[in-house]
Order: C-alpha cells, then structure tokens, then sequence
C-alpha cells in the first residue's frame, strides 16, 4: 500500500497506542500540548496512564522522572523548544544524572514548523541533547521510522529524546527495514560521495541523488536516525569509500548531527566534507516549502554541497 | 493521640550527636553547607527517627516511604542521619567529597537511602509528585516527604509541582520547608520576600502547618496531622535558625557554603558539650 507524505508526529502517537495495549506500564506526561504532538491518541485510549499536566514544562519532565522510578515508561512529550530548551535542566538532572527510564519526545523539530515562527521552531534541540550523559538522540526520517523508534524506546531502558515533525514526510524506508538505535541505514549506495542526512533532509538527500545522477555524481545516501550514539563505523567506511561527506540537517550548522560527524571524521578519517543546515539564524513565519528553501534545506543545497566536496577531493 | 511512642530525650541527644558529626564530616572535607545542614537537623532526625518506614538494611525495599532531598547541598545533614541510622558505616563520613568518595558534594543515589540525586534547586518536588502519582497507580500507601530550603522555593518550578500536587489531591506529599531565613547572599525575605507563606501554599490548596523546626515533639504533631489530612498535599513550614547550635554561625549568610576549620571546629564541637 502507497503511504501519503505522514508527520512523525502521527507515527509516534499510533504506535504508542499499540504499545500501550499490552504494556500497561507506559505513562505519559503532557505540556497541554498533547493535540499537537500526538500523545492525545494515547490519552484518548488510556486515560489513567495519562497527565497533562498544563504548562509547566520543567513539571512535566519532573514529574515524568518520579513515575520512572515506579517502574513506568514515561513519555514526557511538548513542543521541542519547550521542553528541550525550557525544561533543561530537568532533562539534564532528572532524567539524564539520573539515569532514569524517561523517554523525551518532542514534536515541531525545525523550521517546517511553518507559520508559528521562530519561538516555536526548535533548531538546536539536537545539540543540546547529544551533549547529556546517558542520552541518545534519535531523529526519525518518516512515519514508519518513527513508528519503529517508538518501540526501541520502550525496549530500551534510560533517557531518550526524539524530534518528530508537525509536517508531512515522504514514506522513504519499508516496514521491514532493520531499526536499531546508533545504527545508520543506507538508502542508496554510491561512490562519489556521501549525504549523511536526518528526519526531513533525508528525502532531500534522495532527491538530490537523483538529480545528480543526471549528471554523473553517484552519490551514497545515508539515513542517520540516530544521532548519539552515533554511527562511527558508517561514518568512516563512508569516508573510505566515497572519499567525500556531506550532512544535512534541520538544524543550526553548530553542534547537531554535521558537527557530531566532523568529530568522527577528524579523529578517524578527515576527508573533505560540507555541511547544509541552518546558518546561525532563528527561523520565521512562513510555509514549510518557503521556509526550506529560504534557509538552503532544499535538494538543491545539497546538490550544490556535493559538487563543493566532490571538487575539494584529491586527484 | 501521636500515632508511635517516641523517646523525645533520647532524640535530643542524637540531635548532639548528628551536629557533632556534621560539623567534622565538613571540616575534614574542607568544603560544604553547614548552615542549613545545623538548621535541618530535627527535620532529618524526625523523619528517619521516628517518622518514615524505612528499612535501613534494605535501602530499596519497595514499600519505604520516600525522603527526596530537593536542597541537595545539605548533604552533611543527610549523610550524618543516615549513616547514624545504619545505611553505611560512620568512618565513610571522612570520605565526604572526596575523589572517588560515594559521599558526592550534593546528594547522590550512590550513597544508600538517597532516593534522588539534587543539587540544583527547585527538581524535587516534581520528582516527588511523580512517584506519588506512581504509587497510586500501582496500590501503594506509602508517604512521599520533599525536604526544601527557603531560598530553593523561589525558583519557579517549585511552584508548578505545588500546583500539580494540589490538583491531584495528593494527600500522601508531604513539603518539608526548612524556614531558616538565610541564603547564600544574605536574608531570604531581604533578597526575595517569600512573605506571606503560609498565605501562599494555602492558596495554592495546600494543607499548610507553620511550626518550630527545631522541636521535635512541634514536628511530631505536624508529621501526626499530616497523616491525618485527606485530600490535598501537606507542607510543614518548619521554623529554623540557620547554623543552629553553633553561636559564631547561626542567623550568618557566611556559613551557608563554608567548612569551619579546624579552630573553629573545636570551638563549635565545645558549644555542644
């Protein structure tokens, strides 16, 4: 069956109601903002495991870390600038000094967050979370994925934080494609360079690939959905084998999944390497497409990234 | 009627004994808080002495009542009462902040009976709520206590958790405020008034109980009516005097985050003679 272009957010919110079925020990703490990063199917279906708890956001990450210790899952879920921003030091010193089983799962990640604007538009979400101890950071590229991170998440003991987006993202992974946390997927192999790319660039990337084998590029396609940990072992045979990486992220260019690729290839294997993301900038209002291409996260961008790093490799 | 027998004279006497302990654990640390560490000392000692049900050889037993430290910075007061209490040997004091010590500067989950790490203020009555949201969901009747400061309950969050707790009626939470008056720069009420208190916890639906910290018999009633009190959360407003017992350190700011060395350690350790 053909999947329409889905928000992550939905993948998340349908299959935490799955879950919850047969786990009874999933709970869910809400910034009253449950109608928009989906976790209402869950309040919907079960009432009782459910808190909005108004907005109160360093309460919801609090309150979320006491449940933990009751032997819940808890989902402590927001807007990603709220959470990951306001409540920090409650992710930080409940959740992640803690070590506690709190799974942090934030919707309207990056600048296709549209017409709200910048306050609204969460553009270092990844940056900040990577540099906790004990947290990984996942991304997920569409509804399937962020379906399958769901169910990682409640497998897997300790902290966790997820960006789902608001808009619709093309279905570009199959339901039986492996998932496993701090393993990347190759969607396209290729030999002239790699685009090591996360949630809604990763179908960029593809575009992108497409294009350029027009114009004889062949270009590897990566899908990082985790962050941190990262994959180290796809970063470098990627480098070894392409001699050139690119990134791309709905992200500031500081401290998210470029930079968190650039340390793995200054340690291990520096080749050239470019990076398309959000240069230093708050985002704004307008539409998901304008915004894209207004801040250089179209195909487009990475097409042009590719060629800058194809040329800068030796002989 | 008190709902246990408690020997309060033998209680006065280990409240010597933990000032004691307190002020050489900080000395031979070099480093930590003893004023609100001096001021909690019946809190504490009520609490663990006669109050909670708790298994000092069982840390982890899944039926204790939960004592979460939010002022993670008294951690000398903590230490000392548990150790006291038999969770780990009382030499382990002399490890307090120390590399590679349990003993962590703020208090720590490595150390046994400490159910939260803290140290920044204003994240344990949050942490408290939770499991007491837990608790009733799993069919536990056990009592969840938050120890705060007064200069911790200007941060804002301790408020969204007062509002939390009040809403699901969360008559298991008790607040502990230690109302010593003093913070790290000066008097509470000088630097941000918290003026009227009790006014504002009775506003936000809580059963609010204003008392002298430093009685341990005034504390017991409070724990007692606690106990009693359905359908909404209960603070106790325990009155203190910051750096109490010891005359060169009560009512000063100064002592709030310095060890006494060890001149001053003896003349303190004679004023408890």
């Amino acid at each position: 069956m053909e999947l329409k272009p889905t928000p992550t957010r939905d993948g998340f919110g349908e299959e935490l109601v799955t879950l919850g079925k047969t786990n009874q020990n999933i709970v869910v703490t809400s910034g009253d903002l449950e109608d928009a990063t989906r976790a209402e199917y869950f309040k919907k279906e079960f009432p009782d495991r459910f808190y909005n708890l108004g907005i109160t956001e360093q309460d919801v990450v609090g309150t979320a870390a006491g449940l933990s210790t009751m032997g819940y899952v808890a989902f402590a879920t927001s807007f990603a600038v709220f959470l990951t921003n306001r409540a920090y030091d409650m992710i930080r010193l409940d959740v992640c000094y803690n070590n506690l089983n709190v799974k942090v799962v934030c919707s309207h990640g990056g600048v296709t967050v549209g017409e709200d604007g910048a306050s609204a538009q969460c553009l270092e979400d990844f940056a900040i979370m990577r540099v906790l101890p004990n947290m990984r950071v996942i991304c997920p590229a569409d509804y399937i994925e962020a379906k399958k991170a769901t169910r990682v998440m409640v497998k897997t003991s300790g902290p966790f934080y997820m960006r789902t987006s608001r808009s619709p993202l093309p279905i570009i992974t199959r339901e039986d494609d492996h998932f496993t946390i701090g393993k990347a997927n190759v969607l396209r192999d290729g030999k002239d360079a790699t685009v090591i790319a996360c949630g809604a660039m990763v179908s960029e990337a593809l575009s992108a690939a497409e294009k350029l084998k027009h114009e004889g590029i062949d270009l590897k396609v990566v899908n990082m959905h985790t962050i941190k940990p990262i994959d180290v072992q796809m970063i470098i045979k990627s480098a070894k084998d392409t001699g050139a990486i690119i990134t791309a992220e709905e992200h500031q260019l500081a401290g998210g999944l470029g930079s968190a690729v650039a340390e793995v290839l200054v340690l291990n294997y520096p080749c050239p390497m470019e990076m398309v993301g959000v240069k230093d900038s708050f985002g704004e209002s307008g539409s998901p497409a304008q915004l894209l291409a207004h801040y250089g996260l179209k195909d487009i961008n990475i097409i042009e990234a590719v060629k800058k790093a194809v040329s800068r490799k030796k002989g | 009627m008190p709902s246990k027998t408690i020997d309060i004279e033998s209680l006065k006497k280990k409240a010597v004994i933990f000032r004691r302990d307190i002020l050489e654990t900080l000395e031979a640390a070099g480093s930590g808080h003893p004023g609100g560490s001096l001021s909690a000392v019946e809190i504490f000692l009520s609490l663990y002495g006669y109050q909670v049900n708790h298994k000092p050889n069982d840390p982890r037993w899944e039926d204790r009542d939960r004592v979460i430290v939010s002022k993670g910075h008294v951690s000398p007061v903590v230490y000392t009462t548990l150790a006291n209490f038999g969770y780990f040997p009382k030499e382990e004091l002399k490890t307090f902040r120390k590399f590679g010590a349990r003993l962590q500067g703020h208090v720590h989950t490595k150390v046994p009976g400490v159910e939260f790490n803290t140290g920044s203020l204003g994240h344990g009555l949050s942490f408290a709520n939770g499991i007491a949201l837990g608790a009733r969901m799993r069919g536990k009747d056990f009592k969840v206590y938050c120890v705060m400061g007064d200069g911790e309950i200007q941060e804002g969050s301790v408020w969204e958790a007062a509002m939390t707790a009040a809403h699901y009626k969360l008559d298991h939470v008790c607040a502990i405020i230690d109302y010593n008056k003093v913070q790290e720069n000066g008097p509470t009420n000088e630097i941000k008034n918290l003026e009227p208190l009790r006014d504002k916890w009775t506003a936000f639906g809580w059963n609010v109980l204003d008392v002298d910290g430093h009685s341990i018999e005034a504390l017991r009633v409070a724990f007692d009516e606690f106990g009693s009190t359905k359908g909404k959360p209960t603070v106790i407003i325990a009155n203190t005097i910051k750096g109490k017992g010891i005359s060169f350190m009560e009512g000063k700011s100064a002592w709030h985050g310095k060890a006494p060395n060890k001149e001053q350690l003896a003349l303190a350790l004679k004023e408890l003679e």
